[in-house]
C-alpha cells in the first residue's frame, strides 16, 4: 500500500506542476468514509428509478427495491451453502404493523411512525394512490399486479388513515406473494401529485429522475450509465437500520476491468462476470463467491411445434437424445448451474419445479428416433439466440450446432441483437433457440401458466398448444387457491410428466448467480428478483 | 479572412442538412423494435402497441422526420430512452470528458511525435529514424481496446502506479463546479489541488492509449514532408549562406513542412474521436462515445441522432479552424482566401 501510494504521487508530479503534499487530515476522513461505504461496480445502470416507469430496465429494479417499501416482504431462511434466502412462504410486515388474511380480503395496519424521505408520515392514501398506479400505469407493472389478481383500483380500499383493506377478485393463491414483489412499492403520494401533470397524471416523469419513497435509501446522485450515489435514510422504520451509510454504484463496462477492480480490492462487489472469472476467483480464494440457483429459472432450448420439423414429437425427441448436455455444463457454464438432465430411469415426478428430465446424450437413440420421424437423412434448420448474453449463448449454440449435425441436422447460426430479441420472440418464427426464463413467484404452475399454456404468452417461445396441459395448469392453480393438495400434486406432476415427453423445449440447467464481494463484506442476501439488498449488509 | 470564414460556414450548411436526413433514416432502417424493447419482457402485444404511440413511432415517417426537424430548431435533440434524459443535456454534459481526453491524447501525442519526425528526418537511417518507424508501427498496428486494456493490466492490475479505471475522479473525490467542463481546468479553478491530481492521474492511461494509437500518422508525415523540404533548394541556399543548423531548420524547413501536417492532425483528430468509444468503454469514461454505442445497441433513435450531428458541426467546425491556420501559416492562402 505505502509502494501504491508513492508511487502514484510520483506519477501524479510527473504529469503536472509540483503540488502541495495531501493534508493527512483529509486521508484518514476518506478512510472512515471508505468504511462505511459500498462500492458496487456492474456493467450495466438503471434508466429509471421508479418501477412503474416505462421500460424501466433490471437494474432499475435494485434502486426501487432499496429505495421504497412495501407493505410485507419475505422472512429469511437458510439457504443453499448457509447463504440467507428469502422464505417463499413466510411474510413480515414492512409498512404494515401487522397483517390480517379472511376469506376475500386482506387488511393492513400501517406503522404509525413510518416516514417519507421528505418527513411526510406515511399513511392509508398513500398506499391505495400507489396500489391504484402499480395496477393503472399499464406495461410491466400492470401485468406484474394481474399474475396475483390485482387490476382494479376499487380493490383497494381505505379504511382509516392507518388501515388498508385490500379485496380479493378471486381466490388465488399468488395475491399474497405478489404483495411482497418489487412492484407494489408506496409512494409518497402528495409529493408526487404536485409534480405530475395533465399529460403525466400519476408523475411518472418526476419519480423517474428521483426517488420519493419511504426505504432504507435515497438516491441522491444519478448520471445515468454512469453512476448512482444513495445514502442511509435514518428514518426508517422498515427494519433494523442498516449499517451501510451510503452505497456508490459505478458502471463498468468492461468484464476483465471489473475482476481487476475486485481483485486489487478497489471495489467492494460485482456481479455480470464471466462464468470463467467466476470459476477462477471461486478457485483462488481472494474473494468471496457466492453462486445460487436462480429461483424457478431455466436455460432452454426451444423448437417451435407448429412448423415442420419440429411439428413431430418423435424429431424433438431426437434433438433432446443430440444435446452434448455435459460438454455445456463444463465448457460454458464452467459447473456453476444445475444439471437439469438425466434423472435416472426410474425416478419418480416430485411435486417441484425446476427438476431434471430423463434425456441424456445418446447418438444411436437420436439416429433411430430421427429416421422413425421420417428424416433419415436429417434436415437443415437455424439456431437462433440474443447476443446480450452472448458469452453464453455463443459457445452452447456452437456445441449443440455441431452435436446435431452428427445426426444429420445441418443448423445455421442466428446471431440475433439484443435490441430485436425480443421482437423476434413474440413473431413466434424462430425454428429453433436457446432462452432463459425464471418467475420472480417461485410455484411450479406459475412457470407453466406462462411457458406451456395454450393463452400463448410471449413466454410460450414454442407456441405449444395441448388441451390436456391446459386442463392440468388450470386444475393445479384452482387446486393451490382452494387448498386441495391431493388435486394439486397429481396436476403438478401430470403437466411434468407431459412437458417432459412432448419436449417442446428441453431444459438444459438452472443458471446460477453469482456475485463476487470481498472477504469484509457479511450479509448478502438472495431474492427473488437476483438484485442487492444493501439493507442487510455491511463492511468490516 | 472573415469572408472566408463566412464562406466557409456557408459550405457547412448542406452538409449539416444532409447528415440530419441521413442519420434519420439510417436509424430508422436499424433492425430492431424500441416499442418491443422497452415494453419489457412480458408484455402484450397491447401494451407494445401502447408503448409504440407513446414513442410517436406509429406516425408516417415523413411525420416523425418533420416533428425531428423541428425540434432540432429548437434546440430540442430528443429524449433518450435508456438513460431517460433529454439528449441536449446528455451531450452537453458528457461532451467536456470526451473533449477533454481526446484533446490531452492528441497534446501528447504531437508532443512526442513531432520531435520524432523532425529528428528521424534530419538523420534518415539513423538509429532515431528506426526508433521511430517501429514505435508508431507498433502503436497502429494495435487496436485502441488492446492497447487501453494492457496498460490497465500492466499500471493498475499487476503494478498499482495507476489509479482504478473508474472514470474521470477517484469515487471518493467530488467533482469541480462545471465551467469549462474540463476537470483539469476546473479543480485548478476552484483551487482543489487534491481532486486536480486525481483527474491528471485517471487521464494519464486512457490519453496514453489514444496517444499511442495516433503517433503514427504525425511522426511518419512530419518525417516525410520535412525530407521533402530538407533537400529543396531554399533550404541548401539557407545552408549556403552560413545560418545556423538549428535556424535552418527549425525557421526555414519546419514552418513549410508544417502544412501537410496540419492536414493530418485534422485528420487524426477526427479519427481518434472515432477510437475514444472504445477507450471510454475500457476505461468506464463518461463521454459520448460509450454513450453513442449504448445507444445503439437498444436501438435507442435520439442519442444516435444527436451524437452523429454532434460530430458532424464538430468536423465542420475543426475543419473551419485548419483552414485558418493554413492562412496563418501559409500566407498564400490568404491571398486566394
Amino acid at each position: 500500500m505505502k509502494r501504491r501510494d508513492f508511487l502514484k504521487s510520483v506519477s501524479g508530479l510527473a504529469a503536472g506542476a509540483a503540488l502541495p503534499a495531501m493534508p493527512s487530515v483529509i486521508s484518514s476522513a476518506q478512510a472512515d468514509a471508505r468504511s462505511e461505504t459500498l462500492l458496487i461496480v456492474s456493467e450495466g445502470g438503471p434508466n429509471n428509478l421508479d418501477i412503474h416507469g416505462v421500460g424501466t430496465n433490471v437494474p432499475g429494479y435494485e434502486v426501487s427495491w432499496n429505495c421504497y417499501d412495501r407493505l410485507i416482504s419475505h422472512e429469511m431462511k437458510t439457504g443453499p451453502g448457509g447463504v440467507p434466502y428469502y422464505d417463499r412462504d413466510k411474510f413480515k410486515g414492512e409498512l404494515a404493523e401487522d397483517f390480517k388474511i379472511d376469506d376475500m380480503s386482506v387488511t393492513f395496519k400501517l406503522k404509525k411512525n413510518a416516514k417519507f424521505h421528505d418527513g411526510a408520515p406515511v399513511t392509508a392514501k398513500d398506499v391505495k394512490w400507489s396500489l391504484d398506479r402499480a395496477v393503472s400505469v399499464g406495461g410491466f407493472p400492470t401485468f406484474q399486479m394481474s399474475a396475483g389478481s390485482l387490476t382494479k383500483p376499487e380493490q383497494f380500499v381505505v379504511i382509516d388513515d392507518y388501515t388498508v383493506r385490500i379485496d380479493f377478485l378471486k381466490k388465488d393463491k399468488l395475491t399474497i406473494p405478489d404483495l411482497a414483489v418489487i412492484v407494489p412499492c408506496i409512494v409518497n403520494s402528495e409529493l408526487v401529485k404536485k409534480n405530475a401533470s395533465e399529460k403525466d397524471p400519476w408523475g411518472l416523469e418526476y419519480t423517474k429522475q428521483q426517488t420519493a419513497g419511504s426505504g432504507a435509501y435515497k438516491v441522491t446522485k444519478w448520471t445515468a450509465g454512469t453512476e448512482v450515489v444513495m445514502e442511509r435514510n435514518d428514518d426508517w422504520v422498515g427494519g433494523p437500520l442498516p449499517k451501510i451509510k451510503r452505497v456508490i454504484w459505478r458502471m463498468v463496462p468492461q468484464a476483465g476491468n471489473r475482476r481487476a477492480l475486485l481483485e486489487r480490492g478497489d471495489a467492494d462487489i460485482s456481479y455480470e462476470l464471466p462464468f470463467k472469472d467466476f470459476q477462477e476467483m471461486k478457485a483462488s480464494g481472494k474473494l468471496n463467491v457466492v453462486s445460487l440457483p436462480f429461483s424457478n429459472g431455466i436455460q432452454y432450448i426451444g423448437m417451435n411445434v407448429t412448423k415442420p420439423p419440429f411439428d413431430n414429437p418423435k424429431v424433438r425427441q431426437a434433438v433432446a437424445y443430440a444435446i452434448p448436455y455435459q460438454k455445456i455444463m463444463d465448457a460454458v457454464m464452467f459447473g456453476l448451474a444445475n444439471p437439469m438432465f438425466g434423472a435416472a430411469k426410474d425416478k419418480p415426478t416430485e411435486v417441484a419445479w425446476p427438476q431434471p428430465h430423463k434425456y441424456n446424450t445418446d447418438m444411436d437413440k437420436a439416429k433411430a428416433l430421427l429416421a422413425e420421424a421420417g428424416y433419415p437423412n436429417g434436415f437443415e434448420t437455424t439456431i437462433s439466440f440474443d447476443l446480450n448474453f452472448a458469452g453464453v449463448n455463443e459457445p452452447l449454440c456452437v456445441l449443440v450446432q455441431e452435436s446435431l449435425a452428427q445426426i444429420g441436422i445441418k443448423t445455421t447460426i442466428n446471431k440475433v441483437p439484443g435490441a430485436n430479441w425480443r421482437t423476434e420472440l413474440n413473431k413466434k418464427e424462430m425454428p429453433l433457440f436457446t432462452n432463459v426464463f425464471s418467475g420472480w413467484l417461485d410455484y411450479p404452475e406459475y412457470f407453466f401458466y406462462w411457458c406451456y399454456h395454450g393463452n400463448n404468452s410471449v413466454f410460450n417461445t414454442m407456441s405449444y398448444k395441448s388441451a390436456e396441459m391446459d386442463k392440468l395448469i388450470d386444475g393445479a392453480r384452482t387446486a393451490a387457491a382452494t387448498g386441495d393438495t391431493a388435486t394439486y400434486d397429481t396436476d403438478v406432476k401430470g403437466f411434468v410428466d407431459l412437458a417432459y415427453s412432448d419436449i417442446p423445449r428441453i431444459p438444459l440447467y438452472q443458471p446460477f448467480v453469482n456475485v463476487a464481494m470481498q472477504k469484509n463484506i457479511s450479509g448478502y442476501q438472495y431474492w427473488f428478483h437476483r438484485r442487492l439488498d444493501y439493507r442487510a449488509m455491511a463492511k468490516g | 479572412m472573415l469572408t472566408m470564414i463566412g464562406k466557409r460556414l456557408m459550405f457547412a450548411i448542406p452538409s449539416l442538412i444532409g447528415v440530419v436526413i441521413v442519420t434519420f433514416l439510417l436509424t430508422r432502417a436499424l433492425p430492431g423494435d424500441p416499442a418491443a424493447y422497452f415494453a419489457g419482457p412480458a408484455a402484450t402485444k397491447e401494451a407494445v402497441e401502447q408503448i409504440r404511440k407513446k414513442l410517436g413511432l406509429d406516425k408516417p415517417l415523413i411525420e416523425q422526420f418533420f416533428r425531428y426537424t423541428n425540434d432540432l430548431a429548437h434546440g430540442d435533440f430528443g429524449n433518450s430512452l435508456t438513460t431517460g434524459q433529454p439528449v441536449a443535456a446528455e451531450i452537453r454534459n458528457r461532451l467536456p470528458a470526451s473533449a477533454e481526453l481526446t484533446l490531452l491524447g492528441l497534446i501528447v501525442s504531437i508532443v512526442i511525435a513531432i520531435p520524432l519526425g523532425v529528428l528521424a528526418a534530419t538523420r534518415p537511417g539513423s538509429w532515431v529514424d528506426h526508433l521511430c518507424r517501429v514505435t508508431t508501427t507498433a502503436g497502429v498496428s494495435l487496436p485502441v481496446f488492446f492497447t487501453g486494456l494492457v496498460l490497465v493490466y500492466v499500471f493498475y492490475f499487476r503494478l498499482g502506479w495507476s489509479p482504478a479505471p473508474l472514470g474521470r475522479l477517484d469515487v471518493f473525490y467530488s467533482a469541480p463546479p462545471t465551467i469549462t467542463g474540463f476537470y483539469l481546468i476546473d479543480t485548478l479553478i476552484a483551487r482543489d489541488f487534491e481532486a486536480f491530481r486525481s483527474a491528471c492521474s485517471q487521464l494519464i492511461l486512457p490519453a496514453t492509449t489514444l496517444a499511442i494509437f495516433s503517433l503514427a500518422p504525425i511522426a511518419r508525415m512530419t518525417r516525410a514532408s520535412m525530407l521533402a523540404v530538407l533537400s529543396s533548394e531554399f533550404v541548401r541556399t539557407a545552408r549556403a549562406s552560413g545560418l545556423s543548423p538549428a535556424t535552418v531548420i527549425v525557421t526555414y524547413a519546419f514552418r513549410n513542412a508544417m502544412l501537410p501536417v496540419i492536414t493530418t492532425l485534422s485528420m487524426v483528430f477526427s479519427f481518434l474521436l472515432g477510437a475514444n468509444v472504445l477507450v471510454e468503454k475500457v476505461f468506464a469514461w463518461p463521454g459520448i462515445g460509450s454513450y453513442a454505442v449504448e445507444a445503439l445497441i437498444s436501438s435507442d433513435f435520439a442519442p444516435v441522432q444527436g451524437f452523429v450531428l454532434t460530430m458532424a458541426v464538430m468536423y465542420v467546425l475543426l475543419n473551419l479552424v485548419i483552414d485558418i491556420l493554413y492562412g496563418v501559416i501559409d500566407p498564400r492562402v490568404r491571398l486566394e482566401g
